[in-house]
């Protein structure tokens, strides 16, 4: 709702190249604690707790909605007015706080302290914070820290923060030669992976791991496949531990995947008929499943709402694999080189968004009146209530959508809402 | 700092989107960092609402706050005010905007807008969100309410719905239903569907129905102090509370209520006296939600179902007197807590044989396998039912009747139990049939048993006879009776010993 400013248009270096604009405005995304939705179901002996306000404890609590019904592995520590008056010790409460909670849970092996907008606007240096009560609990529990708040994480990026916090601890690989594969995945679509790599000859280990303390090696001649496409500084990180992070689009759809797994194929030497023999099947039965969603969905015009920086990979897939019609692709942020290899897959002049100014997009969408949008869940059904049809995208985060045989289920989420509008006659 | 795993209500500018949601015409800018927009998802998925809720966040992020965030949130009044043309607006700030200082009110009243703009102070590390929407209709009562030129008999506004209440959508229906049966018009219904200038006419009306105090009264007051309205204190949730509502009613607009009185919609006391209901008599039960709910459904638990209440609480802090008072009443004490723990203690260690509270006590029922029913806020998307199911007024208390009775076993199926205690069908981890088949968890939650007391294999056995749904009671009160006592071990004896005393 601010003035909206169309910062920068790429120069791109043919026309054909994407055009990316700039917009910035009100922003209709989660912040990056929503990513403790799914991280606490990772790490399983992990706990986080975020220090922040009540309105921190009731975004995850609304964004998780009713999916945890156990007691979950996340909490906040709410401040209050006599924390921010000084009447009370911050960081003697926290230890407190934190001391209460590791006493109820006693399984718990790592904690991440989870910095909010609030703490951080008050500078509460959680570090040092971590850094205390590790001298503390070390050995029992591990205790790290990043920043899930608003002000700097957009969704998806608090797992990225949250994962940059992990590879400090990672142990050394040495000079072994391994790959690791970056991002949390589905356990199901994990295992997947990990049977393809085996087939293939490459050792692999998956960042986050399950168990907090089974946590992945890394060194010089560590090679980092990226399963997630929002985690720019995770790379970094990952970088300065001195491994190599594999160019390669991500592993969404047949093609995407299979380019992902060659790519990895490629840096490890394996044979293309080995190649072919271990992924051959797998990708000729993604295709065949897709070719049945290909059939509806040809041709139909998609419109992408920024949020989970899934939406560029997403929107290649959806063009190229089901011949969908780009009308807007939005993404919050765009990170040029993590998605150099997705940008050169999409349809020439696709209209790329980095960052939002929602008013500004709404009035575009219902210009286009695109026969599918996909949008977070503040938008959905007041876009439904126009009479269009939409994808709400956090199923796209929170479902296994990865790797070969979860092609057609991705192109499922599609599908569905399009297949419902049509067969409802009320 | 407070360790907090699910809260019971959102931070104060939830509660001012709940009145701004609720009404026409109105506008709120918030400022607040990218992500406090997840708000908005409340709304239009768990209400299932049509329309975005009315407010524009600044969505500031880190390289503003080095900029000028006063001059963000400006620009953002004066483009929303420009894109969507309210009657009035209301600007405030959520927890880190508080924080940062900039002064919301002072930088809109210097845009000079053509509008009413009201500025809300909403302390987010106080305050929570019912203070919140008390607080903003208050507020907007204030700065819109105008002196009414001629104030009309036997007239009154509804105070109190708003977006995401309770079944507040039903619960108008059912009040105006009873209010026009005694010949009284309602003006306006405030915050739902209200507009600003609905608000600015409240005082033409002869008075007030407070319907939800937690959000009502501030501004009920208010009207009653500025402009003499007087308001209803009686909250019409049950038959008998209902018939104390139209009385109350009826004595403030200064007419005679005994044409309305026979409630021959009310089917509940029949349904409560028919003899399938015998069944009901005593059954044991947990309450807790916010103040008013609760507190009515201790009254129609106890005396339109024959209840026993157990246990009684709220999360309204606001309300812990009245409510201790009632509490009192009942021979307990009010647990007024807003940590989700303490009430799954209590649960644990009441044992009831039915839970009536929000969706957190729903997650703590089933977590214990107790029955549930849902009677206040916070509650999730299938508490917002497509029938029509108010909780209010006579047909309230008949969607309360069957609400609360459905997830109890039925009455010959509990005596079937009784008989045939080792029926394969009819086992210990049985539902009710019309249930599915769901697990129920006999295990203690919290040891029950201090480590003195220790069951002999006979009584273990003699304990597994009895059915499922009382085991735990029995177990419990074998284990208070032997304590009291000193026994170090629990006999057969010591069960039927037990049994004979806590029936007397």
């Amino acid at each position: 709702m601010n003035s909206p400013v169309i910062l920068r248009e790429s120069r791109g270096a043919t026309c054909d190249a994407p055009q990316v604009k700039r917009e910035r405005g009100q922003r209709e995304v989660f912040c990056g604690l929503t990513s403790i939705v799914w991280l606490h179901r990772k790490i399983q002996d992990a706990f986080f707790l975020v220090i922040g306000s009540r309105t921190c404890a009731h975004l995850i609590q609304s964004a998780a909605g009713v999916m945890i019904f156990a007691e979950p592995r996340f909490a906040t520590a709410i401040i209050e007015e006599r924390d921010l008056a000084g009447l009370a010790d911050l960081d003697n409460e926290l230890d407190r706080v934190v001391g209460r909670l590791l006493e109820r849970r006693p399984e718990i092996r790592m904690l991440f302290l989870v910095g909010s907008c609030p703490s951080e606007v008050i500078k509460l240096d959680l570090k040092r914070a971590a850094a205390r009560l590790n001298r503390e609990h070390m050995p029992n529990v591990r205790v790290l820290n990043y920043s899930g708040s608003g002000i700097e994480t957009t969704f998806t990026q608090g797992e990225d923060a949250c994962l940059t916090s992990l590879v400090a601890e990672l142990p050394d690989a040495g000079a072994q030669k391994s790959l690791l594969i970056a991002g949390s995945l589905p356990d199901a679509v994990e295992d997947q992976f990990s049977r393809i790599f085996r087939e293939l000859n490459i050792p692999c280990a998956f960042l986050p791991g399950r168990k907090s303390a089974s946590l992945p090696k890394i060194g010089a001649n560590s090679r980092v496949l990226m399963a997630q496409p929002f985690l720019g500084d995770t790379a970094r990180a990952l970088t300065d531990r001195g491994a190599q992070v594999i160019a390669a689009p991500f592993p969404f759809g047949a093609e995407g995947t299979r380019l992902w797994l060659q790519a990895a194929a490629e840096e490890f030497g394996v044979s293309s008929q080995l190649f072919e023999a271990v992924t051959g099947p797998a990708y000729r039965r993604a295709e065949a499943a897709l070719a049945h969603h290909r059939a509806r969905m040809e041709g139909k015009r998609i419109f992408f709402f920024p949020d989970s920086q899934l939406e560029v990979p997403l929107a290649r897939f959806v063009a190229r694999e089901l011949g969908m019609v780009l009308e807007e692709v939005g993404t919050p942020y765009l990170h040029a080189q993590h998605m150099a290899q997705e940008m050169a897959l999409l349809p020439a002049g696709t209209a790329l968004y980095e960052g939002q100014d929602v008013e500004r997009q709404l009035d575009r969408c219902r210009a286009l009146r695109p026969d599918i949008t996909v949008c977070g869940l503040g938008l959905a059904n007041p876009l439904e209530a126009e009479g269009l049809t939409t994808k709400w995208s956090i199923e796209l985060v929170f479902s296994p959508v990865h790797g070969f045989e979860q092609a057609a289920d991705l192109a499922g989420l599609f599908a569905r809402p399009l297949n419902r509008r049509e067969r409802l006659a009320v | 700092m407070q360790l907090t795993l699910w809260t019971y209500e959102g931070p104060p500018h939830i509660g001012a989107m709940r009145v701004a949601t609720g009404m026409k015409g109105l506008h709120y800018v918030l400022h607040a960092p990218q992500g406090d927009t997840y708000a908005d998802l409340l709304f239009t998925m768990i209400e299932r609402r049509g329309e975005r809720p009315p407010v524009t966040y600044t969505t500031f992020q880190a390289r503003d706050l080095g900029g000028d965030t006063a001059e963000l949130f400006k620009a953002s009044v004066a483009a929303a005010h420009e894109r969507f043309r309210p009657q009035a607006m209301i600007v405030g700030a959520s927890c880190t905007a508080e924080l940062i200082q900039d002064d919301p009110g002072g930088l809109a009243a210097a845009l000079e807008l053509p509008i009413p703009v009201i500025p809300l102070e909403l302390p987010a590390y106080q305050k929570k969100e019912n203070w919140g929407a008390a607080e903003t209709l208050y507020r907007l009562v204030r700065g819109l309410a105008k002196p009414a030129v001629q104030r009309r008999p036997k007239t009154c506004n509804i105070l109190g719905p708003t977006a995401l209440g309770f079944r507040n959508r039903d619960d108008v229906i059912e009040v105006k239903k009873l209010l026009a049966s005694l010949g009284i018009e309602v003006l306006v219904t405030a915050p739902m569907d209200a507009t600003p200038a609905d608000i600015a006419r409240l005082p033409e009306a002869d008075f007030n129905v407070s319907l939800y105090p937690e959000i009502s009264e501030p501004a009920a007051r208010y009207l009653e102090k500025t402009f003499g309205q007087k308001f209803t204190t009686v909250i019409p949730i049950g038959v008998g509370a209902t018939r104390a509502f139209i009385r109350e009613v009826a004595a403030t607009a200064g007419i005679d209520a005994a044409a309305t009185l026979p409630d021959g919609e009310a089917r509940l006391p029949w349904y409560s006296r028919s003899v399938d209901s015998t069944y009901l008599t005593g059954k044991r039960v947990f309450i807790f939600g916010d103040a008013t709910h609760a507190m009515a459904a201790a009254r129609v638990a106890r005396d339109e179902l024959a209840f026993d209440v157990v246990g009684l609480g709220t999360y309204s802090r606001e309300l812990a007197r009245p409510m201790r008072e009632l509490a009192r009443e009942f021979g307990l004490e009010a647990l007024i807590t807003d940590d989700y723990l303490e009430v799954e203690k209590s649960v644990a260690e009441l044992h009831p044989d039915l839970v009536l509270g929000s969706q957190m006590e729903r997650h703590i029922a089933k977590r214990l396998g107790v029955p549930c029913a849902v009677i206040s806020a916070p509650v999730h998307v299938q508490d917002f039912p497509a029938r029509y199911a108010p909780q209010m007024g006579f047909e309230g208390a008949n969607v309360i009747f069957d609400t609360w009775v459905h997830p109890l076993m039925m009455g010959l199926e509990e005596h079937l139990l009784h008989m045939f205690r080792d029926d394969f069908e009819f086992h210990e981890q049985a539902a009710p049939s019309h249930l599915g088949h769901r697990k129920q968890s006999d295990a203690p939650v919290a040891p029950a048993t201090p480590a003195t007391v220790s069951w002999l294999p006979d009584a273990e056995d003699e304990l597994k006879k009895i059915p499922f749904f009382v085991r735990k009671k029995a177990r419990r009160n074998t284990e208070a009776y032997a304590t009291a006592r000193g026994l170090a071990h629990i006999t057969v004896e010591t069960l039927y010993d037990a049994k004979a005393h806590f029936s007397r």
